[in-house]
């Protein structure tokens, strides 16, 4: 059954769109930009970075693009002084979380969170860093771990259960102490279930998972297999 | 007793401090040179993989970056225990003397020029930089071609100019190409006569600095360098070699890995600088210079036609071994030379355009340690990993660490001979860094402020109380 039909608008632009799609989905589809961190096309989506807010009108809530679904005459502003300033500190607190050293950093100059900051501006920070003590798990014989620099977005976690189904990687503990763990909380090295497929690594926005031997700067990320893989499971045989 | 503080005043880390100890009749009884460094390093790269090393470590030097790029890579090299590319080994070669020309025209024109070209007690104001390019435009232009020369090199191998990520665990992430090559080429004849041309100028100039050759840390000490089984100059490669102060070998061929039976590190007070030392004479006697007058000390020829020429010449005028901390900035020159006759070779080479430059391993030795020749004299990078190459030891031996006994001497030499009594004068300061700068150490406040040290000296009587205080605007 062909689905309905909607119409909603962008920034007051009149945009056809499909029922059932995401805010971001719509946009996406027709052109317009929406900043986004945790989101990968083809995961489900989980809302965890707040950088896809944007202002809904009818209502002061701010709403994730990626994870709200459109309805029939929304009118959705995705740019505004209050969607700036709230999408910067979201980025901040990000880099204050845990140790963030772009100059010695594998994806230096590739890094997503990177480029969003000096997209939106970012070159210092307005709040205390944490300075965070966490490790390097080097255990894995191809790829390494590094919390520090872990924005918690999860796409590792939903790369490994939705398209790779072995479900290796989860979320464990609360708040700032949560922590990406392989195998309930086993080394990464030891994972049984860890099919070294390595779709982790090639999903993760930062240089927290990268592959083994990269100096500075000479981790490239390759999101081609997972957005194929996408594709064809979309394809009826 | 009246105490002198020289301190500088930066905004960075990473600073030196005089402090110059009177006795009641005003004389020098004693001074100390200190230097604050970043600490904590061991503990900050534990548990990071041994890779990261040569990234992490090129990033506490702003001025030098290539060879702690060099050294740490060389350490990994080891852990890998791999043997990397002929092509690769030359590539590394040539970032180096690029490097070495760069930071040796620096330190000669840009940081000590103002001294020697326009006097030590010139007029403070125009005593720099700026004084040097109105005073001699030509000299000027050409420090800064000298310096642009090795620069370029270094981008065109890697493509960024500051810290270039070029220099990797087991080679080089990219080949040379050959349109690099013949631009190097192209550009080599005008630096050679850069640098002919004020090697011939300070040779003539040198007459007038009878009186710093003299005084400027002219104590005897032991010198150390990298040298090849010929007795060749070394930069890149090479084996330790120890020269008594006499200039007998005392030792020799110390292979990396050997370095730590030779060389004990005492701890200072009030300095996080360890200072190293010839393990078998003791501390202090043990104490030995490096950087580019140790290595002319050091080694039985360069080993490059020009250069030998300047090697023979310098030894016939000074000595062997000669001794002025003065005579560093002729060393500099010398070496610029050197290296510029090593660039030509390197690229004569046809093999440095090959395309195999990287060699990949994982942890095969728990252990590694890189030794190289810097500008500033030797550099030492060793560190321990466990089987996943996760880092749980490290530690660097920096080359105005070796130096930093010799320079607190250097700078008690000069004192005694320029200070006396309670008054301090400006001259007298900038003597006593000048000498500081001789050994162009390697703090960031020696490239602070067009040149000059920035620093402060007071005078504090026994109780604490200010007498006097000059400092640099
Ligand atoms: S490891 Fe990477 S992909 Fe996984 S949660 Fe952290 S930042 Fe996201
Ligand atoms: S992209 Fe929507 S919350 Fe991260």
């Amino acid at each position: 059954m062909p689905k309905k039909k909607l119409s909603i608008r962008i920034d007051g632009e009149l945009i056809n769109a499909v029922e059932g799609q995401t805010i971001l989905q719509a946009a996406k589809a027709n052109g317009k930009y929406i900043p986004t961190l945790c989101d990968l096309e083809g995961l489900t989506p989980v809302g965890a970075c707040r950088l896809c807010i944007v202002e809904v009108s009818g209502t002061d809530r701010l709403f994730q693009a990626c994870t709200t679904p459109i309805q029939d005459g929304m009118s959705v502003i995705t740019t505004s002084a209050r969607l700036t300033h709230d999408r910067r500190i979201s980025l901040e607190l990000l880099f204050v979380e845990r140790n963030h050293v772009c100059a010695v950093c594998v994806s230096n100059g590739r890094c997503e969170l990177q480029s969003l900051a000096s997209a939106m501006g970012i070159s210092t920070v307005r709040f205390a860093y944490n300075y965070p003590k966490l490790g390097v798990d080097l255990s894995h014989p191809r790829f390494v771990l590094d919390h520090n620099r872990c924005i918690l977005c999860t796409r590792c976690v939903r790369v490994c259960a939705d398209l790779e189904g072995a479900h290796v990687w989860e979320l464990t503990s609360r708040g700032i102490h949560s922590r990406i763990v392989s195998d309930l909380n086993q080394r990464w090295g030891d994972s049984r279930s860890c099919t070294n497929c390595g779709k982790c690594v090639q999903a993760c926005p930062t240089g927290a998972l990268a592959e083994k031997g990269y100096a500075v700067e000479e981790m490239v990320k390759r999101t081609d297999n997972i957005s194929s893989l996408v594709e064809r499971r979309e394809v009826q045989v | 007793m009246k105490r002198i503080t020289i301190d500088p005043v930066t905004r960075i880390e990473g600073h030196a401090k005089i402090i110059i100890q009177l006795d009641d009749s005003g004389r020098v009884a004693g001074t100390e040179f200190h230097v604050t460094q970043v600490r904590g390093f061991e503990k900050f790269t534990e548990g990071r993989p041994f890779y990261e090393m040569p990234g992490i470590t090129s990033r506490i030097c702003g001025i030098c970056p290539i060879s702690h790029l060099l050294a740490s890579s060389k350490a990994c090299d080891a852990i890998m225990a791999v043997r990397i590319p002929p092509a690769a080994k030359k590539l590394r070669e040539l970032a180096h003397c690029a490097q070495m020309v760069q930071s040796h025209a620096l330190s000669f024109f840009y940081l000590s020029a103002p001294d020697l070209l326009l006097g030590m007690d010139s007029e403070m104001a125009s005593r720099n930089v700026l004084g040097v390019i109105a005073a001699h435009p030509e000299m000027a232009r050409d420090g800064i071609e000298l310096r642009k020369f090795g620069l370029q090199i270094i981008e065109g191998l890697a493509q960024e100019r500051i810290h270039p990520s070029w220099i990797v665990p087991g080679g080089v992430a990219s080949p040379l190409s050959g349109a690099v090559r013949d631009r190097i080429l192209c550009d080599l004849p005008s630096a050679k006569a850069i640098a002919d041309r004020t090697l011939s100028f300070f040779k003539k100039a040198l007459d007038n600095y009878k009186d710093e050759i003299e005084c400027f840390g002219s104590a005897p000490t032991m010198h150390a360098g990298l040298v090849d089984r010929k007795g060749n100059l070394q930069f890149y490669d090479g084996e330790l070699r120890f020269r008594s102060r006499s200039g007998e070998i005392v030792e020799d061929a110390i292979a990396a890995e050997q370095y730590a039976d030779w060389i004990a590190e005492a701890s200072l007070r009030d300095s996080y600088l360890k200072a190293p030392y010839f393990k078998p004479q003791g501390f202090p006697e043990g104490t030995y210079r490096v950087g580019p007058l140790a290595r002319m000390n050091v080694a039985d020829q360069c080993g490059t036609p020009l250069a030998d020429a300047e090697f023979v010449e310098f030894h016939q005028r000074f000595g062997s071994p000669a001794h002025s901390a003065f005579l560093y900035h002729y060393a500099r020159l010398i070496e610029i030379v050197h290296a510029l006759e090593k660039i030509e070779l390197l690229l004569a080479d046809p093999q440095i355009l090959e395309k195999q430059v990287r060699a990949t391993g994982g942890v095969n030795s728990l252990e590694g340690v890189g030794m190289i020749e810097a500008p500033r004299g030797t550099l030492i990078h060793h560190y321990k990993v466990n089987e996943e190459g996760g880092i749980t030891w490290a530690n660097l031996i920096v080359a105005t660490g070796h130096n930093n006994l010799a320079i607190g001497r250097s700078v008690q030499q000069v004192s005694e001979r320029y200070i006396d009594g309670n008054k301090l004068q400006e001259g007298m300061l900038n003597r006593v860094s000048a000498v500081v700068r001789a050994y162009d150490p390697c703090l960031s406040c020696s490239t602070h402020a067009l040149g000059e040290i920035a620093m402060r000296i007071q005078l504090v009587d026994a109780n604490g109380q200010l007498q006097d205080e000059i400092a640099t605007p």
